[in-house]
């Protein structure tokens, strides 16, 4: 079974690799607000140009999307 | 800002989408006539459309062909939106579409004519294999290249599930496929015996893996709360459930060899790999249908949502079944039987395809211009069509498979076998005549939708003025 030899360590480097991304994700702000990205995908109207879309933004009983805890409106400055 | 940035990239999109429903009735057709060969063994002209050589053309087309097209699509589609800007490059994006139609045309014409490497899943000669890996470094230069020039912090949950589809694919492909060529048309692989067993099925479960499932969930993320117009059940959920599947996904590849010369602790160290894999799986499965949480009615007029939910219960059938199918107590009874055929198709028809359906559905107006396809009433038809047509062949590969298995397993007082080989394949017609007529129904389901996908087409105007929006606040 030498081809463990590659395969194992391909698995343990991924490992690192994932939790590289992982932790570069956590440091970078990615999980700050895990409940605004959710409505924010549904406020893109993404009806044709010309076509009258939809309202887009859940008007039943859903909660409001809290506020992003800090950095504004969750736009990336330039 | 530039003219040019600020449109999104819909050609690609449209012509992968378009694609997506032809290659899809291809690939079920080529399905269809394997199925009937089986039936009627008369049906195996020469040796160019013989069943060996037309089977791995049929797996081919449906996963890379198929699959692809609608995971190129949709992906090149979410992260657009998500991102609120356009793809890094249409030049490159352009190439992913013709270099990977250029590959599936090929494989079109090899494996009839047996150029294979005999790898399952992976039997495209060298020099498609080459050009494979090519398309797929230009595809992850332009998700990523976009995912990099967002106009918006965050990165979807959608985009790292594709993201993860893209590494994880090209990390397999090229792994796999090392192999030294003989000839233009020939090669070997570079590993031999056991080990070859090991890579191919390390390989060919985490295609399964991150092909099949971790794509489509990306396609699952970004549609299910579009077209419900809810968001996602639990966007904690959807995290964990991508960092939990990533992380535990590599290692299910020896359920595939079983009670072989695979050594015994790597057999069980991928059942209980498998085993564990249940747990994202379904945590992943809940948290999509329960986006319907308060909203079922939706269900009621909604074919294209019809397609999105049913397709995420057979996803949380199929990976149920697929732990169970990998212990090997089980496995001694299912492996080799028409039980893993139900299996396969349990996930690829009812999860994999239907997904890509009501995706695409979700897409083509949008594309071109509409408000909805030309006829919903049709979705309907198709949506009723392909579900009787998997519940058919997935039921029928069931008690086919459990019958072989027991068949072969069965012996007389004396030790020796009850049934002979060719008996259990007698018992089997039956329901190989109805996996036919299931599968025969799927594919007159993709012709409905490709006949509702031209009326969309000629009576709309392809849409290339779709504006770059401007990222939504967070009071909107």
């Amino acid at each position: 079974m030498e081809t463990l030899y590659l395969l194992i360590p391909l698995s343990v480097v991924l490992v690192f690799a994932i939790g590289a991304a992982f932790w570069w994700s956590l440091r970078g702000g990615q999980f700050d607000d895990l409940e605004g990205p959710a409505y924010r995908i549904l406020m893109d109207d993404d009806s044709p140009p010309g076509v009258a879309g939809r309202s887009e933004v859940p008007v039943d009983s859903s909660p409001s999307p809290p506020a992003e805890p800090s950095g504004g409106d969750g736009r990336r400055s330039e | 800002m530039r003219e040019a940035q600020s449109t999104y990239n819909y050609k690609v999109v449209r012509q992968f989408a378009v694609m997506t429903v032809i290659w899809g009735i291809v690939g079920m057709l080529v399905g269809v006539i394997i199925a009937a060969q089986l039936v009627w063994p008369e049906l195996n002209f020469g040796p160019w459309l013989h069943f060996g050589r037309l089977r791995p053309l049929h797996t081919n087309a449906v996963i890379f062909a198929f699959g692809g097209c609608a995971l190129f699509a949709t992906s090149y589609y979410v992260v657009q939106r998500t991102c609120h800007t356009r793809l890094f490059s249409d030049g490159l994006a352009a190439f992913t579409f013709w270099g990977w139609q250029l590959i599936i045309v090929l494989a079109a014409v090899t494996l009839p004519l047996g150029m294979t490497t005999g790898k399952e899943y992976a039997e495209l000669e060298w020099p498609i294999d080459i050009l494979i890996t090519v398309v797929w470094v230009a595809y992850a230069v332009v998700f990523f290249g976009t995912i990099a020039k967002r106009k918006v912090t965050h990165i979807y949950v959608a985009n790292w599930f594709y993201g993860g589809f893209i590494l994880a694919v090209a990390l397999l492909h090229v792994v796999n496929s090392a192999e030294i060529p003989v000839t233009l048309t020939k090669s070997y692989s570079a590993y031999a015996g056991v080990q070859d067993a090991m890579v191919q099925w390390w390989y060919g479960h985490n295609a399964v893996g991150f092909f099949l499932t971790a794509g489509f969930l990306g396609m699952m993320y970004y549609f299910v709360p579009k077209q419900a117009g809810r968001p996602v059940y639990s966007y904690r959920l959807s995290v964990v459930h991508f960092w939990a599947l990533i992380f535990t996904y590599m290692w299910a590849g020896p359920h595939h060899l079983h009670y072989t010369a695979l050594p015994d602790w790597t057999q069980s160290v991928g059942m209980v790999f498998s085993l564990i894999l249940l747990a994202p799986s379904w945590g992943g499965m809940i948290n999509g249908v329960m986006t319907l949480s308060g909203a079922w009615h939706k269900l009621r007029d909604d074919p294209i949502l019809k397609f999105l939910i049913t397709s995420l219960s057979f996803y949380g059938m199929s990976t149920f079944e697929g732990p169970m199918m990998s212990i090997k107590t089980v496995n001694a009874l299912s492996h080799y039987t028409d039980w893993t055929v139900g299996h396969v198709h349990s996930g690829a028809l009812g999860w994999v395809a239907m997904v890509s359906i009501g995706s695409v559905y979700y897409l083509l107006p949008r594309l071109f211009g509409k408000s909805e396809m030309a006829s919903v009433k049709l979705i309907t038809v198709h949506f009723w069509v392909a579900t009787i047509g998997v519940v058919l062949y997935i039921a029928s590969m069931w008690i086919a498979g459990v019958m072989q298995g027991l068949m072969w397993r069965a012996v007389n007082v004396d030790g020796t076998l009850t049934y002979s080989f060719v008996e259990s394949v007698k018992a089997s017609y039956p329901f190989w005549a109805i996996r036919f007529l299931g599968g025969l129904l799927f594919l007159v389901g993709m012709l409905v939708m490709a006949y509702n996908m031209f009326k969309t087409i000629a009576g709309g105007r392809s849409v290339d003025d779709a504006r770059v929006m401007q990222p939504a606040a967070h009071h909107a």
